[in-house]
């Protein structure tokens, strides 16, 4: 078990390194949220049109934002194990003792840590925007651990990916394909009520829903989730647990 | 863990390998004696790299066996990778980490904990001659300084076994000089056997006791280098032996996937 530690946050360790060394990622990222929150969000605010409860416009779509950055960071994170694998890098870790599931989860675990950094740039953004944010530590906390555990999920869904799809082309081609349909047949930016239940049904599979559902709970005065606190990390851990151990399975095919 | 014959340190028995209908690997039966520096040689797609994935346990074989440093490849595929090190023919260093980072990252996942790790990983910056590069990013490395770097990181964990897929594609005539010393001070320091696969026929006459030549997936014939020049002809070079075994010329070209990962190398030399 200590090996497996060891294992996991060494690999970890080293892609927050790389990560620290080269930050304009981070910052280009942000420029998706800022645009989404200031002219989308404030533009739709004035509408009207969208039932949001007693949340304004703005309150109700920042977490949505917030689980948006996460997801559109987090399912490129395929092509850096592509890019990996054509570099040797990855038949270079396959080839070590190390536990396939430590090499997947220590990257996962580092794309969760980056996911942080995200939403620290978008809690800046709202919070200048005047969203209406819990800064209790409890909530804090949780929207934290909500966020980690989500990019957690699609980093290691865009490694999945990455281990079938095989090259950076057809990667960019499925990313695309993949992340606007994650996006809109969730909560982030309209309720779910107002979906046809046939878009409804896909949503209740959508992990992203059940992060978006506890961020609006933990980020926002006056937020709450259709779904407790505990459904939510309960099926998003199931989530990320079942992705972990397909990850694992398929990693190694990268090296054949 | 198998009895293998005396000073045999890698032993395969009919081994074949099939991808869809291709056969990449057909019946292949080699003995690698402890201790040597083994060079298969062979055209493109004869089947080295497929053999060498095998070998590494990164790729199973449709059928044979094959028994690296006492242990079968299947069946104890974790025991085979701790006992072996692994050099890629790309330059796979990490550019975005240091030195000390990239063996530090190796260490631990060969399981080198505490005080052994901090000296293992100091005797490999100075076998690979970079203790005062060892603070700089590897992406600010020449080629032969990131394949010396390389060479270090397989082999601190102290394998029995070092495979090098094409170690010194890439490099200019004194990087790749440096190289073939590094190998031979490690062969014979730590009495490491070696196993590489090279297109270039003075470092296969230069470094290796053994060689071994691959064509259509089959073994065309194995022998000491100046044993196989004189099976040729009085005056034979090792060219003249590979082109009478494989009846194929020279060629570093390769299919598509190849040329793209010797391009990549190009490229990160600069």
């Amino acid at each position: 078990m200590l090996d497996f530690i060891i294992q996991t946050s060494a690999v970890a360790n080293a892609e927050i390194r790389k990560l620290m060394r080269d930050p304009t990622e981070l910052f280009s990222r942000a420029v998706q949220p800022v645009l989404w929150l200031a002219v989308f969000g404030q533009v739709f605010s004035q509408v009207r049109g969208i039932p949001t409860g007693k949340l304004n416009y703005l309150d109700f779509m920042a977490p949505g934002i917030l689980g948006q950055s996460i997801l559109f960071s987090a399912i490129f994170y395929g092509i850096a194990i592509i890019w990996e694998r054509d570099l040797g890098i990855v038949h270079k870790l396959l080839v070590t003792p190390a536990s396939r599931i430590a090499l997947v989860l220590g990257k996962a675990l580092a794309a969760g840590l980056r996911g942080l950094v995200q939403a620290a740039v978008v809690y800046v953004i709202a919070a200048l925007l005047h969203v209406d944010i819990r800064w209790e530590p409890s909530a804090v906390a949780g929207v934290a651990f909500g966020v980690f555990l989500g990019s957690c999920i699609f980093a290691t869904f865009s490694l999945v990916i990455a281990c079938i799809v095989m090259t950076r082309e057809r990667f960019m081609g499925i990313g695309q394909i993949l992340t606007m349909p994650l996006f809109f047949a969730s909560n982030a930016i309209y309720p779910l009520e107002l979906m046809p239940s046939w878009l409804k049904a896909i949503a209740m599979a959508n992990p992203l829903t059940y992060l978006i559902d506890a961020l609006r709970a933990q980020m926002i005065v006056g937020g709450h989730g259709i779904h407790s606190a505990l459904v939510n990390f309960g099926v998003m851990t199931a989530v990320f647990l079942v992705l972990l151990a397909i990850a694992s399975l398929l990693y190694p095919r990268l090296a054949r | 863990m198998r009895d293998l014959p005396p000073s045999c340190s890698i032993e395969i028995s009919g081994l074949t390998k099939y991808f869809d209908h291709f056969c990449a690997l057909d019946h292949l039966d080699l003995q690698v004696p402890g201790s040597s520096i083994f060079g298969l040689l062979g055209p493109n797609g004869a089947g080295k790299s497929t053999a060498i994935k095998i070998m590494t346990t990164l790729l199973d074989p449709s059928s044979g066996t094959a028994t690296v440093a006492g242990f079968d490849v299947i069946d104890d595929a974790v025991e085979v990778r701790r006992h072996i090190g692994y050099v890629p023919q790309m330059l796979s260093a990490d550019g975005a980490l240091t030195a000390r980072e990239n063996l530090d990252l190796s260490a631990r996942l060969y399981g080198l904990r505490g005080q052994l790790r901090t000296s293992r990983i100091d005797e490999a910056l100075a076998f690979a001659g970079l203790e005062s590069f060892a603070g700089k990013l590897v992406k600010t490395y020449s080629g032969g300084m990131i394949r010396r770097l390389e060479i270090a990181q397989a082999t601190m964990h102290r394998p029995k076994v070092l495979f090098l897929d094409e170690p010194t594609i890439g490099l200019d005539p004194v990087a790749r000089k440096t190289v073939w010393e590094r190998l031979l001070e490690l062969r014979q320091s730590s009495g490491v056997t070696i196993l590489l696969t090279t297109h270039d026929m003075e470092e296969a006459d230069y470094l290796c006791n053994q060689l071994a030549i691959l064509h259509q997936g089959k073994l065309a014939v194995v022998g000491a280098p100046d044993d196989l020049k004189r099976s040729v002809g009085p005056e034979a070079s090792l060219s003249d032996v590979f082109v009478h075994y494989s009846g194929a010329v020279i060629d570093q070209g390769g299919h598509l996937r190849e040329v793209r990962e010797t391009r990549g190398t190009a490229k990160r030399l600069g």
